[in-house]
Parts: structure tokens; C-alpha cells; sequence
């Protein structure tokens, strides 16, 4: 990596790390959002356990679990050193400072919507993949299946559990509402031709896709989804 | 909008130099015509304070024009006061109220140590132009007009980059307090022209190292420079930069 020089640790590298595995988190975003969304079959859980069997079973989904950990973890430790490099940088603050007139306030607070997302991420991998890596899931379906719908349907009787997800799930809005666009502009995807276009998905994608995820939850506690 | 005397409270940071501690420290000032500038106001205080036997505010000022970067107040929270475009020189007190209560603060940096009161040491800009920002050319006469012809759309993007003046507004209103927009666009006014080429990936690795070790916080792209900058210099040369900072560690072999 020598050879390389100091490109990792310059600032611009810093933030390229944060870039690539930002989008790349954002994909796994959309798998995750689509085996989820199975359950909208309404048939007791089955096809979504299928899927679910599918993930945790499958060698090259199995593998890219461990790439998707260490991407979370350059993110995390990656995004706190940015963060107390950032503070470092400005040591004493303004008396006065009027950020609102010039940026939004979410871009100024990505660390902030980590941080809580990382609060909520605790939570979730410790409901759901810890139980059906390691411990185990009780029950089995019709099929055969690992009852992962059964979990789930346990999980959201709770409505602080269901108020979680949907508040962890609009920090995921405003996280991605600067951080899908910001990628790209840190990897040097600026262009009067692409730019706009960038925006505009990015702006709905951070829309849809936490909208989505924030509904499961809520249909399954209103016992629309069984 | 003003349009008679104006009577005004001013809280100014005042700091004896680098070590002191500093406050803010309120002034009353009357009379101030809407037409005088902001520096001219700061001007009228001190001639008070002179006269009272007190030490006048230090401020960097030059030019006011808007065109030599020198000034550099951050006035009710924003870099150069409230108005788009322009820098401290160019606002003008009809821009405020009568009864306003005014914050004025000094530009707030590691990398840019206050010097006494408003005045702020911003040679770290300065290190980071004479680490690379430079093209090297044989002197001698100049040569004929369009004996290297640029194509118009770059000529262009090159000189909006070449607007920067310097005045540091970028780094004071960056929640990051990082240099990204200014070394941007030393580095694009020179990598979209032909005399830039030769030294292209040599500068931005150089002038980009020089920024870090200055001290400069990281870009996260929040766009608060792009919309405070007096000359409107444009997010599109910081990912320029960028490009060009990847191809200059990961595809070039020549290296700082």
C-alpha cells in the first residue's frame, strides 16, 4: 500500500472511505428492504421465511455478511474520527452562528443520525441476527422454515419497539437525504448532466425506502399484516 | 432596509492577541448613515473609541473594493454579514435596522489563529498556494493572444475559479472548518489549462498534504461555502479536485 502513498489518510481519502462504503451500505439497504417486503404476500410468513432461509443460507450472501460488517464498522469508526477531527478543527466556537441560512440542517448532523442509527442498529441486530445466527429461532413454518415471521410478529406487539423503528427510520431519511448525494460528489461524480439526476433519485430514494422499512413495523403492530 | 440615521448596538470580539482570552464586548454607536459601509461604521467606532482614549478595534481591511480578500468579519453568524456575494467592504449599513444589536466575531479556525481582536492569521493559505499553487514558465515576453487555443467552456470554468480571493469565508462558515473550496479552486483555475498540465498531479497531492497538515477540518459536503463565498465559487472544483487527487495517487506513478 506504500506505493499508494498517503492517499487513505489524507482528508479527501477519509472521505472516500466514508463515500464507498456509504453506497455500498445503501445497496444492502435495497436487498434488505426487498426480503422484508415479502411479507406483504400476507400468507402467515412463508414466503418471506423462504427468503429469509435464502439469506442465511446461501454461501455468497453468507460471505457478503462479513464484507457488509466490516463496511459498517470503516463507516462507524471512520465517521466518529471524522466527527472529533471536525470539532478539533474549529476549537472555539462561534457566539453566534446562523447555519440555517447557508445548508440544511441534516448535513450539518450526519453524526448526530449516525449516531442514533447506531443506537437503533444495537437494538436490531440483537433481536433478530443474533437470534436466527446463534441462538436460534423456536419454531419452524408449514415449510419447513425457520419461523423468522413468527419473531417478528412477537417483536412488534411492543409499541415503544414500534415507535423505535419508525423514529430510527426517519433519521435514516435524513441521513440518506445528504449522504446519497454527497458520495457521490466526494467521489468526484459532479457533472451538469448527471448531477440533477443524482439528486432527484437520491432525494426519493431516502424517501421510499425508510418509508418503507417504518411501515412494516407499524402494519404488523395494527395486525394488518398476520 | 434603513433610510435614516441608525442608532446600533455592537457586540465586537475583542482579544489583546493569540494567548489572551477574548469576549464579546458591547459598543453603542449613533448616528451610522445608511450608505456608509461596514468597514466605515467599524471606522467611525474607532475614531470614538480614539477620542474616549481607548484601544480601537483591529480589522483586516485593504482594497474595498470587494476584490483583494483582506476583510473578514463574521457578522450576526455569517461570513461577510447577511447579503450574497460580497464581502465585509461591500455591505452596507442599510442592509440593518434601526435598534439592530450586531455580533461580530473574528474568522474561528484552528488553522487560522486569531491576532488581535477581528484579526485573524490566514498565512496558512498562503503555505498551501507556495506548496504548489503555481505554474512554472520561462520568463521573457509574452506570448501571441490564442497561441494555445482553450476551448471556451474551460476557459471559462478555469476563470470562475480563478475568482477566489482568498478571504477565507469558506473555512469560517464550514461547520468543518475545512479549506476544500479554496484549495478547489487554486487547483481547478490551473488543471483546466494547458500551462497547468505539467505539474497537475504534482500540486494537488502537494497543496492537498499542505492543507491537512495546516490543520483544516474535513469537507462532509454541507455546501455552507459554495452559498457564503463573496465570489460564488462552485462545489463542481472541489469534486474536481477530487478527481484529480484519485488519479494523481492511484493511477499516477509520480508522487510528493
Amino acid at each position: 500500500m506504500a506505493s499508494f502513498g498517503n492517499a487513505f489518510s489524507s482528508s479527501i481519502g477519509k472521505k472516500l472511505i466514508m463515500g464507498i462504503t456509504g453506497l455500498f451500505l445503501i445497496s444492502f439497504l435495497v436487498v434488505h428492504c426487498f426480503i422484508n417486503a415479502l411479507i406483504i404476500v400476507n400468507d402467515g410468513g412463508l414466503t418471506f421465511n423462504m427468503g429469509a432461509h435464502f439469506m442465511g443460507t446461501n454461501w455468497i450472501i453468507r460471505a457478503m455478511e462479513v464484507v457488509l460488517f466490516a463496511g459498517l464498522l470503516a463507516h462507524i469508526v471512520q465517521g466518529f474520527r471524522l466527527v472529533f477531527q471536525n470539532r478539533a478543527a474549529r476549537p472555539e466556537r462561534y457566539a453566534v452562528n446562523n447555519g440555517s441560512a447557508n445548508s440544511k440542517w441534516y448535513s450539518r448532523s450526519m453524526g448526530l443520525l449516525g449516531t442514533l442509527l447506531l443506537i437503533f442498529l444495537i437494538v436490531h441486530i440483537s433481536k433478530f441476527w443474533v437470534m436466527s445466527r446463534f441462538t436460534g429461532i423456536p419454531t419452524v413454518d408449514a415449510n419447513g422454515n425457520h419461523d423468522l415471521f413468527a419473531v417478528m410478529v412477537e417483536t412488534f406487539k411492543d409499541p415503544l419497539l414500534v415507535l423505535l423503528y419508525v423514529l430510527a427510520m426517519v433519521s435514516l431519511a435524513y441521513h440518506l437525504l445528504h449522504g446519497f448525494s454527497s458520495a457521490f460528489q466526494t467521489l468526484g461524480w459532479n457533472h451538469k448532466k448527471y448531477t440533477p439526476l443524482i439528486k432527484g433519485f437520491g432525494f426519493w430514494f431516502s424517501i421510499i425506502i425508510p418509508l418503507l422499512f417504518a411501515l412494516m413495523p407499524i402494519v404488523m403492530y395494527l395486525g394488518c399484516i398476520k | 432596509m434603513s433610510t435614516g440615521n441608525m442608532n446600533l448596538t455592537l457586540k465586537i470580539w475583542r482579544q489583546k492577541n493569540n494567548k489572551a482570552k477574548g469576549g464579546l464586548v458591547d459598543y453603542k454607536i449613533s448616528e451610522v448613515s445608511p450608505d456608509m459601509s461596514f468597514l466605515e461604521m467599524f471606522d467611525v467606532l474607532n475614531e470614538d473609541l480614539v477620542a474616549k482614549g481607548e484601544e480601537p478595534v483591529v480589522f483586516d481591511h485593504d482594497c474595498r473594493e470587494g476584490i483583494c480578500g483582506a476583510c473578514s468579519m463574521f457578522i450576526d453568524g455569517r461570513p461577510h454579514g447577511p447579503k450574497e456575494g460580497i464581502t465585509t467592504c461591500q455591505l452596507h449599513m442599510r442592509s440593518f435596522n434601526d435598534g439592530d444589536t450586531i455580533v461580530v466575531e473574528p474568522w474561528r479556525a484552528k488553522a487560522f489563529p486569531v491576532i488581535k481582536d477581528l484579526m485573524v492569521d490566514r498565512t496558512a493559505f498562503d503555505r498551501i498556494i507556495a506548496s504548489g499553487g503555481f505554474i512554472s514558465v520561462n520568463t521573457g515576453n509574452a506570448q501571441d493572444a490564442n497561441n494555445l487555443p482553450i476551448p471556451k467552456v474551460q476557459a471559462d470554468s478555469a476563470f470562475e475559479a480563478a475568482a477566489c480571493i482568498g478571504c477565507g469565508a469558506c473555512v469560517a462558515t464550514c461547520k468543518n472548518a475545512s479549506a476544500m473550496l479554496f484549495v478547489s479552486a487554486k487547483v481547478s483555475q490551473l488543471a483546466q489549462l494547458p500551462q497547468g498540465q505539467p505539474e497537475r498531479y504534482r500540486r494537488v497531492q502537494s497543496m492537498v498534504a499542505q492543507m491537512d497538515a495546516e490543520g483544516f477540518g474535513n469537507c462532509t459536503n454541507t455546501g455552507a461555502c459554495e452559498a457564503e463565498c463573496p465570489k460564488g465559487i462552485s462545489l463542481e472544483n472541489i469534486a474536481r479536485m477530487n478527481r484529480d487527487f484519485y488519479s494523481a495517487k492511484f493511477v499516477s506513478e509520480e508522487s510528493i
